[in-house]
């Protein structure tokens, strides 16, 4: 069995999702987390050498649509679904970084 | 090309710069929905619930998208794979799902190779698909984004569909970084996927830069750069970060790898977020979307379609030009870059002079190149005709061509119409006797062996017959007086 989850990892993978957690949440999600992770590590046991990957459920590859319009969403029907707009566009909270 | 280096102050240092080129595609819509792709619209006018990631949406994959990237691919002469759709998992208000459609490890062109106009072969990695973000502008402050109070999202452009292309690190020059790029816009045009326009923002490039000493092996540690809108802001800003970065090391410092954003303005590269920041992008697969394996048969189709690609117009030219110079290179760079080698072509081969051509398409037709592209061969062949012949001077020529042009019609009969009639050779000789007797100082110097004042002749000459002389004619005429 690997390691169980360390707090830390757990406190990053919080802050990828942007959650905040607590001390007690942070033992709590760990102990919680690699139970999961010990369940689905059943799987790592068995012998996949000849099995090839699943990159999709499906069979079906090149599902395509045509290079055609279809339309598009009134804006104010779209901007009256945000918290907050202005000139015709979303408006956010002051944004710290660049894009990735 | 010779060798770059950088010298500091404990010897040679190289410089190794890869490169990654966002080329948005000219298809009518998106990659996945139907909106318009479209530059410079309302701000989001151009959404569905496919692009703003709503709940219950799904994406389905532009079939014209796929070509376009298969014929950018083949143009590079990648290998064109199955693939597969990732997504890439990030909090910015840029991408209205959180993450961004993309492909991973498997993308749709690997392995290809773009050779410079020098010669020089430079890797290509990897040719993928995505989607592209939408745009963000940071208000309040000094309008960047540090210091910003707000910023206002136009989702237009989210789901734009985009090629990335990846070069291998083989670019060993600011100079040759700018080559890359110049000759990849050209192709990416040529394949009719992209318009090449850098400063609309179709076609956007990030450096990968690492300095190591000159004649080392090993790769030193690189950044990434954000922010190059040009071709010249791509060369200043790969001087600039390679002499960072050589100054850094001989300090004894290290290279963070990081990504750093160029400001044209101070003419600098600076970090763009700390280590702690690093992105961790969870890529998985998209379960939206299924695999993409073009047949062989599509593939074959695209590739049949792909027309000449920049290399080869240039040699096409060539072959019909004879002795190349540095002029006639930049004439066949014009035309190319104008799409108006075909033109020339056709005109060359029904006869017409290859040379003038050559010189009246780099210069005059491009001066309105859609109505170039336009011009019917045999009308232009003509016009050149009536000019080899002197018929028409080049001052004529150039006046017939420009409404041949604009309206249209045929070159003799524009000629007359604007009253080019060929300066009858006594007229001309008249008005050459009439300029020596009034300029007899100039005249003397002129039969004294003095060349240079025939340009002062020939200019007086012009002007007394507005420019209806054949310039050529009347140099011949001169030096016949001469004796």
């Amino acid at each position: 069995m690997n390691e169980p989850l360390s707090k830390d990892a757990v406190a990053h993978i919080a802050r990828l999702a942007r959650l905040e957690l607590g001390e007690a949440e942070l033992s709590r999600f760990a102990g919680q987390l690699s139970a999961v992770l010990e369940h689905v590590e059943a799987i790592q046991r068995l012998d996949t050498a000849e099995v090839p990957p699943t990159s999709h459920p499906f069979e079906l590859v090149n599902v395509l649509r045509d290079d055609e319009r279809s339309a598009c969403l009134p804006r104010e029907a779209v901007l009256a679904a945000a918290p907050a707009a202005q000139d015709g566009r979303f408006r956010v909270p002051r944004i710290l970084g660049e894009a990735p | 090309m010779s060798r770059y280096t950088i010298t500091g102050e404990t010897g040679e240092w190289e410089i190794v710069v890869g490169l990654e080129v966002h080329c948005e595609l000219l298809t009518k819509t998106k990659l996945f929905c139907g909106c318009p792709n479209a530059f410079g619209d309302e701000p989001n006018t151009n959404v569905c619930p496919v692009c703003l990631g709503l709940p219950g949406s799904l994406p389905v994959l532009n079939r014209r998208a796929v070509e376009m990237a298969m014929a950018i691919g083949t143009a590079l002469g990648c290998e064109i794979r199955p693939s597969s759709f990732h997504r890439k998992n990030y909090f910015y208000p840029d991408m209205p799902k959180d993450y961004q459609v993309t492909q991973y490890d498997e993308p749709l062109n690997v392995e290809g190779r773009l050779t410079l106009v020098d010669g020089t072969p430079i890797g290509i990695v990897r040719a993928h698909m995505e989607e592209d973000t939408g745009k963000t502008t940071h208000m309040g402050g000094d309008g960047r984004i540090h210091g910003a109070d707000y910023s206002l999202v136009d989702y237009n452009r989210s789901g734009v569909p985009l090629v990335e292309i990846v070069s291998a690190p083989d670019l060993r020059s600011p100079e040759q970084a700018r080559s890359y790029v110049s000759e990849l816009r050209a192709i990416l045009v040529a394949t009719g996927a992209s318009d090449g326009r850098m400063e609309e923002g179709s076609l956007r490039v990030d450096a990968n830069v690492s300095v190591r000493r000159f004649g080392g092996e090993e790769f030193g540690t690189r950044c990434e750069i954000k922010n190059l809108n040009s071709l010249r802001s791509l060369v200043r800003a790969i001087e600039y970060e390679s002499r960072r970065q050589v100054e850094l090391l001989e300090r004894g410092g290290s290279v963070d790898q990081e990504t750093r954003h160029w400001n044209e303005v101070e003419g600098r590269t600076s970090s763009m977020r700390s280590k702690e920041e690093a992105y961790d992008y969870r890529y998985f697969p998209e379960p939206d979307l299924v695999p993409l394996a073009p047949p062989a048969e599509w593939i074959a189709e695209v590739v049949a379609k792909l027309g000449l690609m920049p290399a080869q117009r240039r040699e096409r030219l060539a072959s019909l030009l004879g002795e190349s110079s540095e002029a006639i290179e930049e004439q066949v760079a014009t035309v190319i870059d104008l799409g108006l080698d075909d033109l020339v072509v056709a005109t060359i081969a029904s006869g017409a002079d290859s040379r003038l051509v050559m010189a009246r398409a780099a210069n005059e037709a491009a001066q309105q190149p859609d109505a170039a592209r336009q011009l019917d061969p045999e009308r232009f062949g003509e016009l050149i005709g009536l000019e080899a012949a002197g018929t028409l001077s080049a001052t004529q020529a150039k006046a017939v061509l420009g409404e041949l042009l604009t309206n249209g019609g045929r070159p003799a009969d524009i000629a007359d119409r604007l009253g080019f009639k060929a300066l009858a050779s006594d007229e001309l000789g008249a008005v050459i006797d009439a300029v020596i007797a009034a300029n007899p100082g100039e005249w003397d110097r002129y039969v004294g062996g003095d060349d240079k004042v025939a340009q002062f002749l020939l200019g007086k000459v012009m002007r007394e017959t507005k420019g209806r002389a054949n310039g050529k004619l009347v140099a011949e005429a001169l030096a016949s007086r001469r004796g």
